[in-house]
């Protein structure tokens, strides 16, 4: 009761501000970001890596977490990325953020094109198209081998330095002030997003599908508009995966990778946008630390870990933790 | 006392709609006019056809014929949401909100929507103060304001009724169709809830469905009958409780037992 007093007393102008503003943990979140490049030195590639999948993590939450739409089949605008950012260095245009730039774009159209058929499903068809979807993908990915290296990955992928400065070594610093830049960009754009009435119509979208239309809400050019967003930043993510390892393999369309970040999305939290980039902290972190130990059980860890936290904690890690933080608020005065 | 749609040009009408399901005839004939600025009572039997005339009117429902109109424009062939935005606007039978959504979300949202916002993804809502303070207020003229920041489904049930109302005031209706709005509401609490919309501004004209008799005549002044997808009989609650068709629908009779 306490909480809503205060609310009232703030006033409706004061209340959507404080939905809005930058907490202090957000701030120190993002500085010790910072933190590997003094503490973990050796680990930047791994750092880099989790950037990436934190980013792709994001733009699923972007459709998922805010509208509501089931994908799984997001790989297929990671990987498009992917190759094509590998492609334009194959054929010479080997510089990093035109490259990304372009990918992102392509996977933006694409982005675009798929939306046009999922808005107009929900549920278990929607979640069948877009797996058929990326299925269609990854085999056409796979067949088109003169263009895309088929099952030996993409050949040839030669990136410039970033800036004509720092190059992709070995030690990843590069990839991952390159990596990490992009992920903090991306997500000053997703937080505008959710924050803006766009996001809140999206929200709409998510409770109440139906109720949408009564209110005169474009619902079908929101969920349009919001999917050619998140393909844009999957594909993003997919670019920097291509550019920072020099690498495109078929990895980057399966199915796999599909599930992997939809189960990263909900053991950090849907619909919370830190729930993705945490989901990836711990799941990269996890993965490489099991998979030292024994490689072969590793999922079994994970799945024990998602069913946990879907029993126990239906709004993931980060809702527990908001949860716990409500809790610690109320005893300690 | 002038006949429905003899005075002023109707601001809702429709002409011969006719609906069926397979074998089973949901609406036959119907051909109401509605003037402006009246309260209208649509009153039946279970399953005389009342929400699926509401659903044919918005669009939910597609007719197998006639015509609708609002004022002059045919609008049978337009989707839900340009009808919405024409000021054709409903509320549901059963509460269709959004849980996770604060009233004040909930009704900024609709502002927002009718005001062109929604598709504004670069600036935050806080910019928008005037589509805020306008939700607060439609939250606060119906008795929401303290109560504007809980999650939709945190409220009582007779809040989440009056937040059906705020969210279909906020796209600022023309003509506003309400699915018992009382329903599941306490006995003793409905006559509040429609004091808040006999209290609504004359510019909307308000057609309701409600199976309370001691509402229905206090609050509409006009009403229409529906029995077996027909409308049976329309005029003022006078003439309605002297009719003896309605008579011998209400007090059980053979004819479609």
């Amino acid at each position: 009761m306490a909480t809503v007093s205060l609310e009232a007393l703030r006033g409706p102008h004061g209340y959507l501000r404080a939905q809005t503003r930058w907490r202090r943990t957000e701030i120190a979140f993002w500085l010790a970001t910072l933190l590997p490049f003094l503490l973990f030195p050796s680990y930047l590639q791994l750092a880099s890596q989790i950037a990436i999948t934190a980013l792709f993590a994001v733009s699923l939450d972007l459709i998922l977490g805010y509208a509501g739409i089931v994908s799984l089949g997001h790989a297929a605008f990671f990987g498009l990325g992917a190759y094509a950012a590998g492609l334009i260095s194959k054929f010479g245009w080997g510089e990093p953020l035109s490259g990304l730039v372009l990918a992102s774009t392509l996977a933006g159209v694409a982005g675009y094109g798929a939306s046009v058929v999922v808005v107009r499903f929900r549920h278990l068809a929607l979640i069948m198209i877009t797996l058929g979807m990326g299925l269609l993908l990854h085999e056409a990915a796979n067949s088109a081998s003169w263009l895309t290296g088929g099952a030996d990955g993409l050949q040839g992928v030669r990136i410039r330095p970033l800036l004509e400065l720092f190059s992709f070594d070995l030690w990843g610093r590069a990839a991952y002030a390159y990596a990490l830049l992009m992920l903090f960009l991306t997500f000053l754009v997703a937080r505008r997003v959710i924050n803006s009435p766009f996001g809140l119509s999206l929200r709409g979208i998510r409770e109440n599908a139906v109720r949408m239309p009564a209110l005169g809400a474009p619902s079908r050019a929101h969920v349009r508009k919001v999917y050619t967003i998140a393909a844009v930043m999957a594909g993003m993510a997919g670019a920097l995966l291509a550019q920072t390892t020099s690498t495109v393999s078929l990895e980057v369309l399966s199915f796999q990778r599909s599930a992997d970040v939809l189960v990263i999305l909900i053991l950090g939290g849907a619909g919370r946008l830190y729930g993705g980039i945490l989901g990836a902290i711990l799941y990269m972190v996890a993965r490489d630390q099991f998979s030292g130990i024994n490689p072969q059980y590793w999922y079994f860890w994970i799945g024990l870990l998602l069913i946990a936290v879907v029993l126990f904690l239906p709004n993931g890690i980060l809702g527990g933790l908001g949860r716990a933080a409500a809790w610690w608020r109320r005893v300690s005065p | 006392m002038t006949t429905s749609g003899a005075g002023a040009a109707p601001v809702l009408s429709t002409r011969g709609l006719e609906k069926s399901f397979g074998s089973l005839v949901v609406a036959r004939e119907i051909s109401v006019a509605v003037p402006p600025g009246v309260r209208y009572a649509l009153i039946g039997p279970n399953g005389a056809g009342k929400t699926t005339l509401v659903n044919l009117v918005t669009g939910m429902l597609r007719p197998d014929a006639g015509r609708i109109f609002l004022g002059e424009d045919d609008i049978t062939s337009l989707p839900p949401s340009e009808r919405v935005k024409r000021g054709l606007v409903r509320t549901f039978q059963i509460n269709t909100l959004f849980p996770h959504l604060t009233a004040l979300e909930a009704v900024t949202l609709a502002v927002c929507e009718r005001r062109g916002h929604a598709s504004t993804w670069w600036r935050g809502l806080p910019a928008y103060r005037d589509a805020v303070d306008e939700a607060y207020g439609i939250l606060a003229s119906l008795a929401l304001g303290a109560d504007c920041y809980q999650l939709t489904r945190a409220l009582g049930y007779g809040q989440q009724r009056l937040l059906e109302i705020a969210l279909a005031l906020a796209t600022r209706p023309k003509v506003l169709l309400l699915d018992e709005p009382a329903a599941g509401v306490p006995r003793g609490e409905s006559p509040a809830l429609f004091a808040a919309i006999a209290a609504l501004s004359n510019d909307i004209t308000v057609l309701f469905i409600e199976h309370d008799m001691d509402v229905v005549f206090r609050f509409a002044s006009r009403i229409i009958v529906m029995v077996g997808g027909r409308v049976l009989v329309e005029g003022t609650p006078p003439e309605i409780a002297a009719d003896a068709r309605v008579r011998e629908v209400y007090l059980g009779c053979t004819r479609h037992a």
